[in-house]
């Protein structure tokens, strides 16, 4: 594995993480970096670990009854793997978007506001605000503003994957988890939820665990290779793409497993 | 035969089907309401019965009905409610639970005469509370919950597990997630459960002639303090419910309109069931709105 020389400014890093699903060695010794306001790319074969690999990093896999984590993750100078970290603060840190847009069943205003009031903003007015604001962030405002009151689950695929996004930006993360974000959408959809993530790039470092190389190549800035459980290879999404260290890499990218 | 005309036959045979029960009920509703309606009016459900004379009404029977599903929902629901969470949330796939589960079908096929001489011996007698509407509270909450602790569990279960990452996700404790974002997801679910339970609440009579026993005294309705004994409200004094009385009056009832108050009083629990089915719903998407959206 090349380690990153160009990495300057990592807000999260994994020393010599482990994962297992009971006897299962799910993550192997990973060691990454990731820069702040950037957008990192997970790539890799299913089952490679690399959605394992994102929900540590939220402790979203604390849930999943058997699991067990070794090493640290640091994100600023705590190491969130500790059991003193309480996961419920570090989630509204670290958001997370999912594969499929899991809108409440609600109206569009209340998925927003859901998160800022369960927090304790009980101000309607700010409450009012919170919404227009990260309606706006997610690109989404113009095309909702007029029906806030209307159920979230009557948008389109596409728009409610970007209403999940406000509502995770609705709880001010600082890094953004992306499980495969538009791998549910249509590809206009898709590229207007690529369009969004790069301009949330400027406020927030953000993983994206993606299938599809192409927007891998599109959006990101950096790359890590998964296989196997391990990081294979990482380093800047130019760089890996047009010359990558090793074969598998290559057939990989080139669509020949996986 | 073709696979097309295989498919008509199977939809002609469903057609029938829903046509045999659509029959039925309608049927069974018709000759209820006919025979019944022509009895109603507001005197009859206003006034109390007569013992030897013609005339008498289901005033009280009506109102215990109303109350003793009242307390029984009161008792039940929250229970209910815990353990359906506890089941769908909490519990670990272990034998301990995979005992409770089978106690909860086994208490669920129980006949409800044998959780009425329960209720008896238990409420009336041990807990000295004798024939009253919190015996027959008790018994019916006990008789169930059984239902609607698998209602709720099962509407629990049904939100998807998205629904909860999506919580969890956002910064939500478990506890958070399960009263804000999976109780109301829940909700027209567990409605259903309670509608269900209303139902057999009203249409119960075995279970309440040992507990809730089958007689009224003498009540005024403008007396509302829950601790004087000619209280509608006090929930220590016998009450017998409609259904109860259509059981008495036809065993027993030595009024000349027997059959009459009896067809009566059998169109008027059907209603007074309708009524809260409706009602409930409404009050059931009222809260999911309010919980929900704005």
């Amino acid at each position: 594995m090349n380690v990153v020389e160009t990495i300057e400014r990592s807000v999260i890093q994994t020393e010599n993480l482990q994962f297992y699903y009971g006897t299962h060695h799910a993550l192997k010794n990973i060691n990454l970096k990731f820069e702040e306001k950037k957008i990192t790319a997970l790539i890799g074969p299913s089952g490679c670990g690399k959605s394992t690999f994102l929900r540590t990093m939220n402790r979203m896999n604390d849930l999943i009854p058997g699991v067990r984590t070794e090493g640290a993750i640091w994100i600023g100078n705590e190491n969130i793997t500790e059991p003193s970290i309480d996961p419920v603060e570090l989630r509204k840190k670290v958001g997370m978007v999912f594969q499929h847009a899991s809108v409440f069943p609600f109206s569009i205003y209340e998925n927003i506001a859901y998160g800022p009031r369960t927090h304790g903003e009980r101000n309607k007015k700010v409450l009012d605000e919170i919404v227009e604001e990260n309606l706006r962030a997610a690109a989404l405002w113009d095309e909702v503003k007029d029906h806030l009151d209307h159920p979230a689950t009557g948008l389109s695929g596409g728009q409610q994957q970007r209403l999940t996004i406000a509502r995770t930006l609705a709880t001010k993360p600082e890094i953004l988890l992306m499980d495969e974000p538009t791998s549910a959408l249509d590809p206009i959809s898709t590229a207007k939820v690529e369009d969004l993530i790069r301009t949330l790039k400027e406020r927030y470092t953000i993983i994206i665990v993606t299938h599809n190389m192409q927007q891998a190549a599109r959006i990101s800035d950096f790359t890590a290779f998964f296989l196997n459980g391990e990081v294979k290879e990482y380093g800047q999404t130019a760089t890996l793409f047009s010359n990558p260290l090793f074969s598998e890499t290559k057939d990989y990218i080139a669509g020949k497993f996986g | 035969m073709s696979a097309k005309s295989t498919d008509r036959l199977a939809t002609a045979g469903l057609y029938v089907i829903v046509g045999i029960i659509i029959t039925v009920l309608a049927g069974l509703l018709g000759f209820v309401f006919v025979k019944g309606i022509p009895q109603l009016s507001w005197q009859f459900i206003t006034t109390p019965p007569q013992i030897f004379k013609e005339g008498g009404g289901v005033g009280p029977q009506l109102f215990n009905s109303f109350y003793l599903l009242v307390l029984t929902l009161m008792i039940a629901v929250p229970i209910a409610i815990g353990a359906g969470i506890y089941l769908a949330e909490y519990a670990r796939d272990h034998w301990i639970i995979r005992c409770i589960r089978v106690l909860i079908e086994v208490l669920s096929s129980l006949p409800s005469i044998v959780v009425g001489l329960f209720g008896f011996l238990f409420f009336v007698l041990y807990m000295g509370w004798g024939f009253s509407i919190l015996s027959g509270a008790f018994a019916l909450s006990l008789f169930n919950l059984p239902l609607l602790v698998r209602v709720v569990e099962q509407s629990i279960r049904n939100i998807p597990k998205s629904q909860r990452e999506a919580g969890w996700a956002l910064g939500f404790s478990k506890w958070e997630t399960i009263t804000t974002i999976i109780l109301p997801a829940a909700l027209p679910g567990i409605v259903t459960g309670v509608i269900l339970a209303s139902g057999r609440v009203f249409g119960e009579a075995a279970a309440l002639i040992y507990t809730a026993g089958m007689s009224t005294p003498i009540i005024d309705f403008t007396n509302w303090n829950p601790l004087s004994p000619t209280s509608p409200l006090n929930p220590f004094r016998p009450a017998e419910t409609l259904a109860v009385h259509i059981w008495k009056i036809n065993g027993e009832g030595i009024m000349p309109d027997a059959a009459a108050i009896s067809d009566g009083a059998a169109a008027l629990l059907i209603i007074s069931i309708l009524f809260f089915n409706f009602t409930s719903r409404f009050i059931g998407n009222l809260m999911f709105k309010k919980m929900g959206a704005n």
